[in-house]
């Protein structure tokens, strides 16, 4: 009877074990010398904790079961043993000192940024991610792009529901990346399990982190500070591409940037304007003013009927340039380009009944934030 | 040791003259609602922190429950964004501040007096105070949720500049409620001090005070220590949102990561609040249905001690992430791990108390021996999130819920579950119906467990805590915890069952109630008078 219980147990172990291993239980080990440094240091600490574990409890459920009152046990008297509690209290602090040895080393490995061959600024901002490539004229957002109908279970739920963006970060194999991070409203935290970087975007800071990726691939990861309402909505994906791949990449987007910049100053049709805005103010400001304009006041004022915005132009491109201060409105003049800029004001003031007829060209914009 | 024994001052009277003549030096206390709203007596405050951590533990519960209701499956279904991030807050902001809390303070209240043999607290009237300044704080805070724009959303340790300048409007309120709750805390703690200090039976020693009223005593200092500092620390958030300063405004000049160090300053020993009168609890109860003194009764109290120096100089390990220099991180890595040596003390020696011992199953020690396993457990994941590296991926993770649940809930929450089992005998003269008590237990392991344990995966696989909803691989932890929640959730109401029952009746309780118990407390009759020790007891020495 006894064999059978163990053999149903070693069974359900082994079946535990394989689930783990496809479905991910555990810390993934990643593809950095960083993670698997640090995926063997919480191996190690979790199979010291497990021996201490069973020796304690073992003595602990052996007490438990030998020495019921119900079968008769009498009870010893002593209450205490000096050099029992002197061992006791030595023998963690050696396991201790064993494990904070590899520890430092990882972590001065982490620290240590330099010699990096590629600068990357990481902002957070609420709820998207800024990266500029530094020195390269490169820069972009990252929004998730799972649409909302799948959030609201209108629509089937994809295989990466939560952790798709439009743009990831592009990223080469095989060569230091340093990031310099930080933020333009709360704290956010950039954080992808495979690269083993967590690092808080902090307002005011600029925190250092770097990484080497040792194989291509897309690795997914999440804001993990809490930033507000759409505080889950904040995915990280990076594009780990072959070298050359990415110098490819980087020269395209440098093309990209070129052109962009040129469409600032040709005149635009309202409804080229009107249909590239849409897109802005879905991506950028439908999370907190909503996807009709109608706000979540008080925090987050309506803009459809907003009588302010609809007869001040000036007022209604200001706040968008330079944010409101002690609220959560932010600075666009950094993060949005000055088409981008022009196109989801003139939306702005042409949708939801704000039938103001008004239309912003990129070049007014450009020339308000060169003032 | 063989002490030798100070000189006894003349005896008076005995004890059970004392327990019997109660009435005869006090007016008869007012009626009614008066009776409660102007009592002084140590039982009665008790009594009145009990109900009132037992109702905010449901408020909090159910907004627990909200939580993981919403998380049962992916997508939003039953709250906005919004709404979720309040709950989450209060939920932790009433757990801390408004249940455990108040549950410690309440068993202190009825308890220390009745354990050192004084005849009530030192400060009566303060403690009437202090009592009363919860109940308005705590509506205070739970009404910011029906003002516009909601109540608190910014997690339960309230980082700015999210607390500050993009916080909701109800947040000023937030601020003076903690205020109050803090100015209640520290009169509690003076409070405390002042009764430890002064009022001991003739004969007891520091080193002959039970572990409750000594793990009391250090958490009361913790208290006085750390309180202010939140205070001030709110009291600069009200600054920043109200009179223009920028404190935590990096646009103004100000530091969002000075908020942290004066929060986890707080926030750190604020843990061990939490958790050191649970020592205190479980080392009063495994002697006694193990029939056999505590062991290393010294060392329990300096492992006690150290834990509380320690636990102002590990503040940062909360940090861990926010760009802190090499030297912090090493620095707090190790003083962080060296708390396990004290704790691990603490293990051992209860473990040991057990051993060779004539060990029965009763309600209070079956809590207890959970309290041994699974604070331990919590323990474990401590010492893997003190691992600075290994935190880089633990960090703001379920991981992280799962290690502090573990810790406060079969931590915190069952040594304070033990300890009512333990001494409502002596509350109401009456045992608590012990197969009642014995399907609570058994539900709250099996509820707690299948709640807390998946969290530990989900925090591993990449799962970020505070989040309304989460990507399809995190499902079926998810699942798992909701379902333990709302059967925990339940099973709570068989605890509310069972004290209800037992202040109404059931087999009568002499004044020893256990057979192996060997505190003051035991030796007045149950239940106890309103007035007890008015004579102070003659203390006689256990072997500790």
């Amino acid at each position: 009877m006894r064999s059978r219980w163990c053999w149903l147990l070693a069974i359900y172990v082994t079946a535990s074990v394989s689930h783990t291993q496809a479905y991910g239980w555990n810390m993934p080990v990643g593809v950095t010398d960083v993670s698997s440094d640090i995926y063997g240091l919480h191996m190690t600490i979790f199979w010291i904790c497990v021996v201490i574990g069973v020796l304690v409890f073992g003595v602990m459920f052996f007490s438990l079961f030998r020495y019921r009152h119900s079968k008769g046990a009498k009870a010893a008297h002593f209450h205490e043993h000096t050099s029992v509690e002197v061992l006791w209290t030595a023998i963690p602090i050696l396991i201790l000192v064993g494990m904070a040895v590899p520890a430092t080393a990882t972590l001065k490995n982490m620290y240590d940024a330099s010699d990096a061959e590629l600068d990357v600024m990481i902002t957070g901002q609420q709820w998207r991610w800024r990266y500029e490539y530094l020195g390269e004229d490169v820069a972009f957002n990252s929004s998730m792009s799972t649409p909302r109908a799948q959030i609201s279970g209108e629509e089937e739920r994809g295989e990466y529901y939560l952790l798709e963006v439009d743009q990831p970060l592009v990223l080469p194999i095989n060569r230091k990346v340093r990031f310099l991070m930080t933020s333009d409203d709360v704290i956010h935290s950039w954080w992808v399990p495979d690269l083993a970087v967590k690092q808080d975007t902090i307002p005011g800071f600029i925190n250092e982190n770097w990484v080497r990726i040792n194989e291509p691939g897309i690795y997914r990861g999440q804001c993990a500070e809490l930033c507000g309402i759409d505080h889950g909505f904040m995915p990280v994906v990076v594009h780990a591409m072959e070298e050359e791949a990415f110098d490819g990449w980087l020269a395209e987007q440098k093309e990209m940037a070129k052109e962009e910049a040129m469409g600032v100053d040709r005149e635009w049709e309202m409804t080229e304007l009107v249909e590239r805005g849409e897109s802005v103010y879905q991506t950028i400001c439908a999370s907190c003013h909503q996807s009709e304009g109608q706000g979540l006041p008080p925090a987050f004022p309506a803009l459809a009927n907003n009588q302010q915005l609809i007869s001040d132009v000036d007022w209604h491109l200001d706040t968008i340039l330079n944010g409101v201060s002690g609220a959560a409105m932010p600075a666009f003049r950094n993060t949005l380009n000055p088409v981008e800029l022009a196109a989801v004001v003139t939306y702005t003031r042409n949708a939801w009944g704000n039938d103001t007829g008004d239309v912003v060209q990129p070049s007014t914009v450009a020339g308000k934030i060169a003032q | 040791m063989a002490p030798k024994l100070p000189p006894q001052p003349p005896l008076q009277h005995s004890t059970t003259a004392a327990a019997d003549g109660q009435a005869d030096s006090h007016a008869a206390p007012p009626k009614g609602i008066l009776r409660w709203l102007l009592t002084t007596n140590h039982k009665e405050i008790g009594s009145l922190y009990l109900i009132f951590s037992l109702t905010m533990f449901f408020i909090g519960g159910i907004f627990a429950l909200v939580v993981r209701a919403e998380l049962f499956q992916p997508g939003l279904q039953l709250v906005n964004p919004e709404f979720f991030n309040q709950m989450t807050t209060m939920h932790g902001l009433i757990m801390v501040f408004a249940a455990v809390m108040p549950a410690f303070t309440g068993l202190a209240n009825w308890m220390i007096p009745l354990q050192i043999g004084a005849p009530d607290m030192a400060l009566p009237r303060l403690n009437n105070f202090s009592f009363w300044l919860l109940p308005v704080a705590f509506t205070l805070l739970l009404s910011t949720l029906f003002m516009p724009g909601g109540g608190p959303n910014f997690g339960w340790t309230f980082y700015a500049p999210l607390s500050t300048n993009f916080s909701p409007p109800s947040t000023t309120f937030f601020i003076l409620a903690l205020h109050i709750a803090g100015i209640s805390s520290i009169l509690g703690a003076i409070n405390i001090i002042a009764t430890i200090l002064n009022m001991r039976a003739p004969g007891m020693r520091l080193m002959d005070m039970p572990l409750f009223v000594w793990t009391w005593l250090i958490t009361a200092f913790l208290l006085i220590a750390v309180m202010p500092v939140l205070a001030g620390v709110i009291t600069m958030m009200l600054m920043d949102i109200n009179f223009g300063t920028s404190f935590f405004d990096a646009a103004g000049g100000g530091d969002p990561v000075l908020f942290q160090h004066l929060f986890w300053f707080f926030g750190h020993p604020e843990v061990y609040i939490m958790i050191l009168p649970a020592f205190g609890i479980v080392s009063a109860i495994i002697p006694t249905f193990a029939r056999k003194p505590l062991f290393g009764y010294a060392s329990m109290v300096y492992a006690t001690a150290a834990i509380a120096l320690l636990s102002f100089l590990v503040w940062a390990h909360h940090m861990f992430v926010v760009g802190l220099p090499l030297v912090a991180e090493l620095f707090f890595m190790y003083s962080t791990m060296l708390i396990a040596v004290p704790t691990g003390v603490k293990v051992f020696n209860w473990v040991t108390t057990l051993f060779r011992g004539s060990i029965s199953f009763e309600s209070p020690m079956l809590f207890a021996l959970a309290f041994v396993v699974l604070f331990t457990i919590g323990g474990f994941s401590g010492l893997m999130l003190a691992i600075a590296p290994a935190d880089f991926q633990y960090h703001d993770t379920y991981f992280v819920v799962a290690h502090f649940h573990y810790v406060l809930v079969p931590g915190a929450i069952f040594a304070i579950m033990a300890g009512v089992y333990y001494w409502l005998p002596k509350w109401t003269g009456h045992y608590p119906n012990e197969k009642l008590a014995q399907w609570h237990f058994w539900f709250s392991i099996i509820g707690v467990n299948l709640t807390f344990f998946p969290m530990h995966f989900a925090g591993l696989a990449g799962m970020p805590r505070r989040i309304p909803d989460y990507a399809l691989q995190f499902a079926d932890f998810n699942l798992l915890s909701s379902i333990g929640a709302f059967f925990f959730g339940a099973s709570q109401l068989l605890f509310v069952l069972g004290i209800i029952l037992c202040v109404r009746g059931g087999k009568k309780a002499p004044a020893k109630a256990w057979e192996g118990a060997e505190d003051l407390e035991w030796t007045v009759p149950s239940p106890a008078p309103l007035h007890t020790f008015e004579t102070p007891p003659v203390f006689h020495r256990t072997p500790h």
